[in-house]
C-alpha cells in the first residue's frame, strides 16, 4: 500500500491550559501596559519555535487571534515552523504589509522599521495602529532610559541594548502622534516590559 | 498536498469523524502498539455554524450551530493527527487524533486500515443503510388538491 502523508508537519504545542495560561499572560501585559517600564515576569513555559523566544510565544498566543493581521520582520518572514505554529494556534493571518497589521514580530531590533511606517491609527480610531512585540536578548532595571509619563508616579528607569541607536528620537516621533502611535512590548526570555505611546523615554 | 492524498486524508478523518464512539474506543484498545505521542492542542469543544441548503441547491442559509470537539497530536516520530467529531466526546477526539497520526505512519498504515478504518466504514454505511429502511416506508408525500366553490 502506498504511503500516504497528510503534508500537515508537526508543530510544537501551545499552552498547556489554553484558557488560565492566556490569562495569566494577558493579565501580565496588561500590568506591563499601565505601568509602562515595570518589568513582569512570564512564568508560563513553552516550546517556542524557532527563533522566537519565550516570551514572544506566550504574547503572541495571548494577544493573536484570526482577525488580527500579524507582520513578521526579515529574520523570521521565511520562518515556516514559526507560521504554521502561529497558524495552528491562533490562525491570525499573516501579513506582508505592516501599514495594516495589528501586531508586528520583531525578532531583529536592531534592523527594525521605522515606527511611522507600522498602522499608526487615525485621530477617530487609534487603536487600530500596530503592536510591536520586540524579541530582545534583555531588559535591565535601573538602566540608562529614563521612563516618565502617565502609570509612573516619577521616573522609572529600563535599558534594552538590542534597540538601534536612533530608537530614542524615534520614540520622541511617535509620542508627538498622540492620540496616534505605535505600543511596544518588549519580550526578554522570561519577562516583559510594554512601552505605550504615552511613556516619554530620554537618555539618562 | 496532492489533491488524490487530500481526498484520502478527508476519508479517513471523515470515517472517524463519524465513528460510533464506543466501537473506536474498542478497536483502539485491540491496536498492538500505540507508539509514544502527545497533544498539540488537548480535547476543546465548541459551536460551528452549520449551513444548509433547501433540497440541497437553494441558496445557502445558516441552519444552526452544532457542539464540534477537536483535539490534535504528534506522535513521537512526528507525524501530527488532527480530527474534529460533532458531539463533546473528547475521548472520541483524541483516539482520533492518534489514529490519524498513526494512519499517516508507513509503519502503522495497514493495520489502522484493517483494524480501524475498514471496520468503522463498513459499520457506518450498514448503520446508514438500516436507518434508511427504517424510514423509507414513512416517507409521506405531501399534495395540496384545488379547493375551491367549483
Amino acid at each position: 500500500m502506498q504511503i500516504a502523508t497528510t503534508g500537515l508537519g508537526a508543530v510544537s504545542p501551545g499552552f498547556s491550559d489554553p484558557v488560565h495560561d492566556a490569562q495569566s499572560v494577558f493579565s501580565a501585559v496588561m500590568r506591563a501596559m499601565s505601568r509602562p517600564g515595570r518589568i513582569e515576569q512570564i512564568n508560563e513555559r513553552l516550546e517556542a519555535p524557532s527563533p522566537a523566544n519565550n516570551a514572544v510565544a506566550a504574547v503572541i498566543l495571548t494577544l493573536c487571534d484570526h482577525d488580527s493581521p500579524l507582520w513578521l520582520d526579515e529574520t523570521v518572514a521565511g520562518a515556516e515552523e514559526l507560521k504554521s505554529w502561529v497558524r495552528f494556534h491562533c490562525s491570525a493571518p499573516i501579513t506582508g504589509d505592516r501599514a495594516t497589521a495589528d501586531f508586528a514580530l520583531v525578532t531583529n531590533p536592531q534592523s527594525m522599521p521605522d515606527l511611522d511606517t507600522f498602522a499608526l491609527g487615525t485621530d477617530e480610531f487609534p487603536d487600530r495602529s500596530t503592536t510591536l512585540i520586540v524579541q530582545v536578548s534583555s531588559i535591565l532595571e535601573n538602566g540608562g532610559w529614563v521612563l516618565s509619563g502617565p502609570g509612573i508616579e516619577s521616573k522609572h528607569k529600563i535599558r534594552s541594548d538590542d534597540l538601534s541607536a536612533d530608537f530614542i528620537a524615534q520614540w520622541r516621533s511617535n509620542r508627538e502622534l498622540f492620540p496616534r502611535g505605535v505600543d511596544v512590548i518588549l519580550c526578554a526570555e522570561d519577562r516583559i516590559a510594554c512601552l505605550p505611546r504615552t511613556v516619554k523615554i530620554e537618555e539618562g | 498536498m496532492e489533491t488524490s492524498e487530500m481526498e484520502t486524508n478527508r476519508r479517513i478523518m471523515g470515517v472517524l469523524a463519524h465513528a460510533d464512539a464506543e466501537m473506536l474506543d474498542q478497536k483502539f484498545a485491540g491496536l498492538g502498539h500505540v507508539p509514544g505521542w502527545r497533544f498539540l492542542r488537548k480535547p476543546e469543544t465548541g459551536l460551528v455554524m452549520l449551513q444548509g441548503r433547501v433540497s440541497g441547491t437553494g441558496a445557502a442559509f445558516n441552519f444552526g450551530e452544532v457542539t464540534v470537539t477537536r483535539a490534535a497530536v504528534s506522535l513521537e516520530t512526528g507525524e501530527a493527527g488532527h480530527a474534529y467529531a460533532l458531539g463533546r466526546d473528547k475521548r472520541k477526539a483524541e483516539q482520533s487524533a492518534i489514529v490519524h497520526a498513526m494512519w499517516q505512519s508507513g509503519k502503522y498504515q495497514q493495520e489502522i486500515e484493517t483494524e480501524v478504518i475498514g471496520p468503522l466504514e463498513r459499520f457506518a454505511a450498514e448503520d446508514d443503510e438500516r436507518k434508511v429502511k427504517e424510514t423509507t416506508p414513512t416517507k409521506v408525500d405531501f399534495f395540496t388538491l384545488v379547493r375551491g366553490e367549483d
